[in-house]
């Protein structure tokens, strides 16, 4: 891969405004497929989900899933959409192998919502509306795996296996109207504005949202233009990114790209272009023009969708609470202080603790829990944090555990791991390990006596006010009892003891 | 030859009913009418002898059993080699399907085997049904029993020629633009284009999806109501599938009376480049339905005359799309080229090998009148076409509750003598080809011998859609008053065939 001139990313935005379009591919977790009745499952072995219409065996026709329909009309009306009364769907016509009609059923001219808007907050604090101009169904391809050659790709492969698994899976595409006034924040408003169509379709249930197995997909536009100059730069297409980090990165990283080649009088090339999340660059796909001709015409084996005002009304009925009004209701609510709210907001945390909130535990504690150790766990497993095998409830727990004594930090973070282990319920753990805190006094006035026995000085050094004295005592009582006394009583009991000679 | 081979279904059925013959016997003797004739009328592509007697047998068996069946059940039926089934291959007339077994029935063969009824074997067609002789069958053309140097019209010739020489009591066919009727017109038989939607077209191989439509074929008019009733009906698995039942159509057929019926006659659709024969078996026709009591109006379609300049955009515009399938990849033909075998050029050798030089004829024409640049000179164009035929056929049933026409301009013509020029082959299809584009039902039936040829002459009836019923009507009243003047049925005026082997 050659390596690409930069720009400074200060001085291109200083030469340049930067113009971003995106496209978010989201699949929908119906049961079934989109035209189909095969299982709608990640991870299945490869062609078990498959039957004469999604491998387009000759004669098999669609049938439209009346869920996906229905999600797409939701997803449409949370980005506050118009919904089509009459949507039809087509058929776009090109040759591959992962496509088993060799057209791909989706929806041209007549998308089932256009006309929506989206207000993203940035991590900066600033506020931007996006303009929808359409999300529309259409159907995922199946899996080509390239063996042989270097690069993973078609070029060069010896051969390739195709899963059709994935073939028919419903997607809404959710495609944006360009997006300017972002200037230097461009990457961050890409970033976000995925993410806040994620809380939408995870908010609405619709979709695992999970951006590793591709449950939402982003090809980001990126074009520039001089300032001042209304004609709009050419654009290129970064296909697939498949986080939001990556996104940012990817959209900064053709910014400076651009600006580099637009500054030597180079044009830009219309083009699709790969992230590469280990290099930290783009290169070039294939050239994408205007013209791409792919004989859209209307699909003669669907009737047109057209969903009933009734339909339509009782889904707008049930749309959760916008993502930016809920943020402000959670913030105020849980009492976090705007630096604190907006790491949880990053990590992608909402979800997680308002559960366990909603479990029981204070808003704090869920806090520092989830961003805390539970973000050190994911990280040193090369996870996100929300992948972490734990409910909220059990995060509850272990914070009321702790709350009530019964767990010093050190033991929770012991029981956490088993939690992780799928050893069950904290509380289950703690009463089968054995681990509770010991708070009975007896026991620990014996340890107590038994450190002091070898250090009989320390009384007098506390009577006399020294107190970092007493901090041998209390590790040797701690190593006695194996961690699993209560520190803060063992220093009250010394104390006692010091103060009663 | 066996006398029962001869008879009408409806009469079989009865003898199959009161025991007075088995299903295995009336498979038989049509199994051995095949082994005599079908060396020369090659009406079948296959045939396996025990696969249709043991289903034969099974009926038998069952009614032994005192078993509650349908009532046509044991009645063998031939079928058209475009309809998937499980037990036989399926090939559409394409080399691309030689020997392709699919893994699933089409809906008709499911209703078909569910009723009971022995398959007798699958029939000739038109590659992909693209024809309208027979001769781009991609295994030899079938023969009009009347003349076997003529065609047995198509695509469906297959299932004309079986019936009229006695191979099969009853057949089914499809109709895009006439591939049920022209071959009925010209072998003396009928056949039913029933409404858009009517019938389920899953399983039916796709030609152009907007105007396929499967149907029956037979020797008389109540014998195809016997065989609309069984195959039509919803099938969840065609969204194109109507809804609602069209009634029951063996009842119309059963009422022989047209009296105080407006029937219209189609000014554009008679005249210049009608065979004289053909026109006056018309005339005469008109006149026995006046005579009956019916209203004869003259009704006037402008627009027909743009009719098949339109079907030759829309079908291969649709039929370029729905035979992309056809890559090699997940069944049939694969044709490795010679030197590197890339994906591309194994799809390119593959449909370079497999399809015939009419499908490829269409496949280019569509592909064109698809692209960027000419969608709306052609395509676009086509479909406005499209919809002022079917105001020209709201119009006209404005004022007439059935228009009649003859069925094609002439009479079946030599083997070899259109097959050089496409624009003379499409002609055949005239008068068919407007009721596919609006999706209204047509059924043809006999209208006695050409003067000048001794060839059967068709007449064709058409009705707004979703009122088969009328043409069952008025069909079954016109054969009644022929067969009265005639003496016979027309199918009785056929020659012997030789008898071999």
């Amino acid at each position: 891969m050659a390596k690409d001139e930069l720009m400074n990313y200060e001085k291109a935005l200083e030469m340049f405004e930067v113009v971003i379009g995106l496209e978010v591919h989201v699949e929908l977790n119906t049961k079934t497929k989109m035209f189909c009745g095969c299982r709608n499952e990640f991870g299945d072995e490869p062609n078990t989900n498959v039957c004469p219409i999604c491998i387009a065996l000759p004669g098999a026709l669609p049938a439209v899933n009346r869920t996906a329909v229905e999600s797409s009309i939701s997803i449409g009306l949370a980005l506050g959409c118009e919904i089509a009364p009459n949507g039809r769907f087509a058929r776009k016509n090109y040759f591959y192998p992962d496509l088993a009609k060799n057209f791909q059923t989706s929806q041209y001219d007549e998308p089932i919502a256009f006309e929506g808007e989206l207000t993203v907050e940035l991590p900066s604090g600033s506020v931007h509306t996006v303009q929808i101009e359409r999300a529309h169904m259409e159907e995922d391809a199946g899996k080509l795996t390239h063996i042989g050659g270097s690069t993973g790709r078609i070029q060069g492969a010896e051969y390739s296996l195709v899963d059709y698994n994935r073939a028919g899976v419903p997607l809404v595409e959710i495609v944006t109207k360009p997006v300017y006034g972002a200037g230097a924040e461009a990457p961050e408003l890409a970033a976000a504005y995925v993410r806040s169509i994620r809380e939408i379709v995870k908010g609405l249930g619709v979709s695992d949202a999970k951006m590793e197995r591709g449950n939402v997909r982003c090809d980001a536009n990126v074009s520039l233009r001089p300032h001042g100059q209304e004609k709009l730069g050419t654009r290129t297409e970064t296909k697939n990114v498949n986080s939001l980090r990556s996104i940012e990165r990817a959209v900064r990283y053709e910014i400076q790209r651009q600006a580099a080649l637009l500054a030597k009088g180079t044009a830009i090339i219309q083009e699709t272009r790969h992230w590469h999340e280990d290099k930290g660059a783009t290169s070039a796909g294939r050239p994408k023009s205007d013209a791409d001709d792919y004989r859209y015409f209307p699909e003669p084996d669907l009737v047109p969708v057209q969903p009933s005002k009734e339909l339509i009304e009782s889904l707008r009925a049930k749309l959760p609470e916008k993502p930016a009004d809920r943020r402000k209701r959670v913030q105020a609510e849980w009492g976090f202080a705007d630096l604190e709210f907006r790491d949880v907001v990053n990590a992608d945390l909402l979800d997680q603790i308002e559960e366990t909130v909603r479990a029981g535990a204070k808003p704090q504690a869920a806090r520092k829990w989830w961003t805390g150790e539970l973000a050190r766990i994911a990280n040193s497993q090369d996870k996100d944090v929300t992948e972490l095998e734990i409910s909220g409830a059990y995060v509850a727990e272990l914070a009321q555990l702790v709350d009530a004594g019964k767990l010093n930090d050190r033991l929770a973070r012991e029981v956490l791991t088993y939690v992780l282990n799928g050893e069950g319920s904290p509380t289950k753990i703690v009463a089968a390990r054995g681990l509770e805190v010991v708070s009975d006094d007896g026991a620990l006035i014996a340890a107590i006596d038994a450190a002091l026995a070898k250090q009989p000085d320390v009384l007098d050094a506390i009577r006399e006010g020294r107190m970092q004295a007493a901090g041998a005592v209390i590790g040797a009582v701690m190593q006695a009892m194996k961690g699993s006394a209560d520190a803060g009583r063992v220093r009250e009991l010394l104390i006692e003891k010091a103060n009663a000679q | 030859m066996s006398e029962l081979i001869r008879k009408n279904a409806s009469e079989l059925v009865e003898l199959l009913k009161t025991g007075q013959v088995s299903s295995v016997e009336l498979t038989q003797v049509h199994l051995d009418r095949s082994a005599a004739v079908d060396q020369d009328v090659h009406s079948y592509l296959y045939q396996s002898p025990e696969t249709a007697l043991a289903a034969a047998a099974d009926i038998d068996r069952r009614r032994a059993a005192g078993e509650k069946l349908h009532d046509l059940a044991g009645l063998p039926i031939a079928v058209k080699d475009n309809l998937t089934t499980t037990d036989a291959p399926t090939t559409s007339g394409s080399k691309i399907l030689e020997g392709w077994i699919p893994p699933y029935d089409s809906t008709v063969v499911k209703r078909i085997r569910e009723a009971g009824l022995p398959i007798l074997g699958k029939t000739n067609l038109d590659e992909f049904a693209m024809g309208s002789s027979t001769e781009f069958s991609a295994f030899g053309p079938s023969r009009n029993p009347w003349d076997l140097t003529r065609i047995p019209g198509g695509s469906g010739g297959g299932s004309s020629s079986v019936v009229a020489s006695f191979q099969a009591p009853v057949a089914i066919g499809s109709d895009t633009g006439g591939s049920i009727r022209f071959p009925a017109s010209v072998t003396g038989t009928v056949g039913n284009k029933p409404t858009y939607g009517a019938v389920s077209r899953y399983g039916l191989i796709a030609l152009a999806s907007s105007l396929d439509q499967v149907g029956p074929v037979s020797r008389n008019v109540l014998d195809s109501a016997l065989i609309q009733d069984l195959i039509a009906g919803h099938d969840p698995h065609d969204s194109t599938s109507l809804p609602e039942s069209l009634g029951s159509m063996a009842d119309a057929a059963r009422k022989l009376d047209v009296k105080g019926m407006r029937i219209g006659v189609i000014k554009e659709l008679m005249g210049e480049g009608f065979q004289p024969g053909v026109m006056n078996r018309f005339k005469e026709s008109i006149a026995l339905l006046e005579q009956a009591g019916a209203e004869i109006v003259e009704v006037s379609c402008p627009n027909f005359e743009y009719a098949i300049a339109a079907y030759y955009l829309i079908l291969p515009a649709e039929a370029s799309s729905n035979l992309a399938k056809f890559d090699s990849v997940r069944f049939g033909l694969r044709v490795a080229p010679e030197g590197n075998p890339t994906i591309e050029r194994v799809m390119a050798a593959t449909r370079e090998a497999g399809f015939g030089p009419e499908v490829k004829r269409r496949i280019i024409l569509g592909t064109y009148a698809l692209s960027s640049g000419s969608y709306e000179h052609f395509y676009g164009a086509a479909l406005k076409v499209r919809t002022l035929i079917q105001r020209d056929f709201a119009a006209a049933f404005e004022k007439a509750d059935v228009l009649i026409s003859p069925t094609a301009p002439t009479t079946a013509f030599k083997i070899g003598e259109k097959l050089e020029d496409p624009l003379a082959m499409y002609l055949n299809d005239i008068a068919t080809i407007p009721a596919n584009l609006a999706g209204i039902p047509g059924m043809s039936i006999p209208n006695g011998l050409a003067d000048e040829d001794g060839l059967p002459v068709g007449l064709q009836l058409l009705a707004p859609a979703r009122a088969d019923a009328r043409l069952y009507q008025v069909g079954a009243a016109l054969e009644k008053m022929h067969e009265d003047i005639w003496g016979k049925r027309m199918i009785d005026f056929a020659p012997e065939l030789e008898v071999r082997g």
